[in-house]
């Protein structure tokens, strides 16, 4: 391709402004990390920005020596791993039904699932019914509420429709049932659909916030981002009470350190599943 | 999916009885997910009930008695009712005006950098935001509009400009467009990269022998050729103005901006559960529901017509 010095330039100006947009993305998270390994008078002081000042790894030694960060974490992949696992078997066993073209009843049970991406019964009468159900104050609330996923189910469904159906009539004609076409056949071969929404559903486990604001109370239950936003907000006075190592460090460092502990494991994990996560994104882009 | 089999049995007289006998399982693989359904989201519909009840613990949602339309009487003559509109309505817009371009400048930039590699670290660095919580991101937002030691009020004071606190009224709404864009901009782009692949290449090829630049291949190109999801995309925006990201705003507001950022989702929850006003916030609640319900099914329409494509 012939370049002009005008394409030349044109290419510099959006590459740097790229290099910009992603510098962007990552700056308050290296500046956090900067500050959780910074001397902590320098943080007291404002000074820390991109790089650290001083070297100081106090603070992850107590965050990570605090009983209450690791029970927290263990609470959090109890219902991720849980939830996952969960909603996958469900999803995966209602969505089988619905790719089938002959089902009677399916154009009723498909509008009764879209239908609650549409309209809902707000937070109290949901508050109430999982309160009637016996959940509160039971990892279960956090679970169960959210497990049927329409927007999941209905990519599932999608993906099975593409199983070709030679396939399952020939099983069938074998004398398989349903529920063997499907185990044997039908989800082996989608499991790179299965894999995506494991991802997507894993991750919105362990990022949640809400559900365990309003249903749990019990310390010993609180996943790990209630346990964050306590140290973020209320941090200071409590910890010290708990914590008499915490009465001379400085807050917000430990705070860095916190927020830099809590996050990791999401950073791990990140390069190795980004091609799921972009895989469903453009799987949810296409419509039926 | 059905096959040849079972449409030769469709022909067939009283296949359905058969095909139920034959097929009963398929209804048990689906049970599970409507159990759940029924549980989580269709006895909240009922339990919506208690917006027109005066909900007392001893009856519960049957045994409450009616009080009609008493709560939403109430609440169109509340003053803190048309605050948490506004800002909710308010919100919406301003993520519409100014967030929703962003993603698209972004995907159109993004596929004009020719070094692949250089491409999808990009596009790995600006995905990775969106999936942080936001009890983290709300975080990362504390700590650098922090008065005292916050970087970017650091700034701010060296260049003489005021200081952005989460303590001020007149940003509040900033701050919230703004981390939600840093959130999530990269990711919604790539919706936007995938229908720029789409595009058939050829057409670009004839442009470049008619003499067309960079800019012009963009404009008579790119942008009618992704121009159908970026309406779709937009009706699905104005589909959901009336609900906003609870969770962003409970980790960034505090009693000082309730004027400006206290929101219908925050306003339930405190008065709902902090308060025990279950039927006066359920009233609040199924407003929101109804309101987002046809604006939903109003956009679908639209959408349908203008770029057939529809969100169901």
């Amino acid at each position: 391709m012939i370049r002009t010095k005008g394409q030349k330039v044109f290419s510099a100006v959006n590459g740097l402004l790229m290099l910009l947009v992603a510098a962007v993305a990552l700056f308050p998270f290296l500046h956090e990390v900067s500050k959780s390994i910074s001397d902590e008078a320098a943080v007291m002081a404002g000074d820390v920005g991109l790089i650290p000042i001083g070297f100081n790894l106090r603070t992850y030694r107590v965050v990570l020596g605090t009983y209450d960060f690791w029970r927290s974490l263990a609470v959090s992949a109890v219902i991720t791993v849980a939830g996952t696992v969960l909603q996958i078997v469900v999803l995966s066993l209602a969505a089988y039904p619905l790719s089938r073209r002959v089902f009677p009843g399916k154009r009723i049970f498909l509008f009764l699932f879209v239908f609650t991406m549409l309209f809902n019964g707000g937070l109290i009468p949901t508050y109430l019914v999982v309160k009637s159900l016996g959940l509160l104050d039971k990892l279960w609330a956090l679970i169960l509420p959210g497990l049927v996923n329409v927007f999941n189910l209905i990519l599932l469904r999608n993906y099975f429709l593409t199983v070709p159906d030679s396939l399952e009539d020939s099983a069938r004609i074998d004398g398989c049932s349903n529920l063997t076409v499907f185990a044997r056949i039908v989800f082996p071969l989608s499991l790179p659909a299965v894999a995506t929404i494991a991802v997507y559903c894993a991750v919105s486990y362990w990022n949640g916030y809400f559900g365990a604001l309003i249903y749990i109370s019990s310390k010993t239950l609180q996943p790990l981002s209630i346990y964050l936003r306590t140290m973020v907000i209320e941090a200071d006075s409590q910890l010290v009470n708990l914590n008499p190592e915490l009465a001379n460090l400085n807050p917000e460092s430990l705070r860095s350190a916190t927020v830099v502990a809590a996050t990791l494991p999401i950073l791990l994990v990140y390069p190795f599943l980004q091609r799921y996560f972009v895989k469903g994104a453009l799987v949810g882009a296409v419509k039926e | 999916m059905a096959g040849e089999r079972e449409l030769r049995e469709l022909r067939r007289p009283g296949w359905t009885f058969r095909f139920l006998a034959g097929n009963y399982d398929l209804y048990l693989m689906i049970l599970p997910a409507l159990v759940l359904l029924f549980l989580f989201n269709y006895l909240p519909m009922y339990g919506a009930v208690i917006a027109f009840k005066d909900y007392n613990f001893m009856g519960g949602i049957q045994g409450s008695p009616w009080v009609g339309f008493t709560h939403f009487q109430r609440l169109f003559q509340e003053r803190e009712f048309y605050r948490i509109l506004r800002n909710t309505l308010l919100i919406s817009f301003y993520r519409i005006v100014f967030q929703f371009p962003l993603p698209i400048l972004l995907a159109i930039l993004l596929n004009e950098v020719g070094n692949m590699f250089f491409k999808r670290v990009v596009q790995t660095v600006t995905y990775m935001p969106h999936f942080l919580s936001w009890v983290i991101v709300g975080s990362l937002v504390i700590d650098l509009l922090s008065p005292n030691s916050g970087i970017i009020n650091d700034a701010c004071r060296s260049l003489g400009l005021p200081e952005i606190t989460l303590m001020s009224k007149a940003s509040f709404r900033g701050i919230v467009v703004v981390s939600q864009a840093w959130k999530e901009t990269g990711w919604s782009a790539i919706i936007y990269l995938a229908a720029i692949l789409s595009i058939n290449p050829e057409l670009y090829e004839v442009a470049i022998v008619d003499g067309a630049g960079r800019l012009r291949q963009t404009w008579h190109i790119t942008l009618p050729g992704i121009l159908t999801t970026i309406v779709f995309i937009l009706l699905l925006r104005i589909g959901a103005l009336m609900s906003t990201d609870v969770e962003q705003i409970l980790m960034l507001y505090n009693p000082l901006v309730y004027e400006t950022g206290d929101v219908i989702g925050t306003y339930v929850y405190r008065t709902g559960l902090g308060k025990m006003e279950f039927s006066y916030t359920t009233a609040i609640g199924l407003f929101q529901s109804v309101v987002g319900f046809v604006l939903l099914v109003g956009a679908n329409r639209v959408s349908r017509k203008y770029t057939n494509t529809g969100m169901w």
